[in-house]
């Protein structure tokens, strides 16, 4: 494994962990879920470098399906946010 | 030199994703952290499938790392969309530093619609309501 190929797995390692912290720590609900979709994107690029250090390239469809999954589960958390009852919603 | 460009493409790439990690950790506000993580966040993975199209340079390669950033590109900005309006029709806080906030009161309560202010639907009266 070349210095260059640690170096990125390093950082992205490291969003993935500031990413984890947020979802722990985000006061709100779309907060948490921001950081989730984050982290679903940030694990896209994650499996494309791995697919590249292991010279497999069916590891690429993996990062496609993640992306295609990511969007589906914010749209639904989206509408989930929206039609909840809110305790200041009841009248 | 293929492989120089594909890490050097890596590298920017893991940068940019870890700028996205750091903003949606330091950003005070909901949608200040929509703002950092989805554009960055986007740049970053799409660095990252352009560098590996470069590493295995076939044609089926790049079909696929050009569809996956066709498909992200198309739809980060819609699921942020999405989610901020939720966000804010649900009422979650704005920064304490907030200085302007021109949907307030725009949206209705019930139906979560949105409408024009006053002055506009006099001016346009006649023509119909704009909603959106």
């Amino acid at each position: 494994m070349s210095l260059p190929t640690i170096i990125t797995f390093g950082l992205i390692s490291l969003a993935m962990l500031f990413t984890l912290v947020q979802v722990v720590r985000g006061p709100t609900l779309p907060d948490r879920v921001v950081a989730l979709d984050l982290m679903a994107t940030l694990a896209m690029g994650f499996t494309a470098l791995y697919a590249v250090e292991t010279e497999q390239t069916i590891l690429l469809d993996v990062a496609i399906v993640l992306a295609l999954i990511a969007f589906l589960s914010t749209v639904a958390f989206a509408y989930f946010i929206e039609k909840r009852e809110l305790p200041w919603h009841k009248s | 030199m293929a492989q120089i460009m594909s890490m050097t493409l890596f590298l920017i790439g893991a940068a940019f994703m870890l700028v996205a990690a750091i903003g949606v950790v330091r950003m005070p506000d909901l949608l200040m952290r929509l703002h950092c993580s989805t554009k960055s966040a986007t740049l970053g993975v799409s660095c990252v499938m352009l560098g590996a199209a470069l590493h295995f340079s076939e044609v089926a390669i790049w079909a696929r790392a050009l569809a996956a950033i066709a498909f992200l590109f198309a739809t980060a900005p819609v699921a942020a969309h999405v989610l901020g309006r939720a966000a804010y029709v649900s009422g979650a806080p704005l920064w304490l530093g907030t200085l302007s906030d021109e949907l307030r009161g725009r949206y209705s309560q019930e139906s979560h619609r949105l409408t024009s202010p006053p002055e506009v639907l006099e001016a346009g009266s006649g023509k119909g309501t704009v909603s959106g």
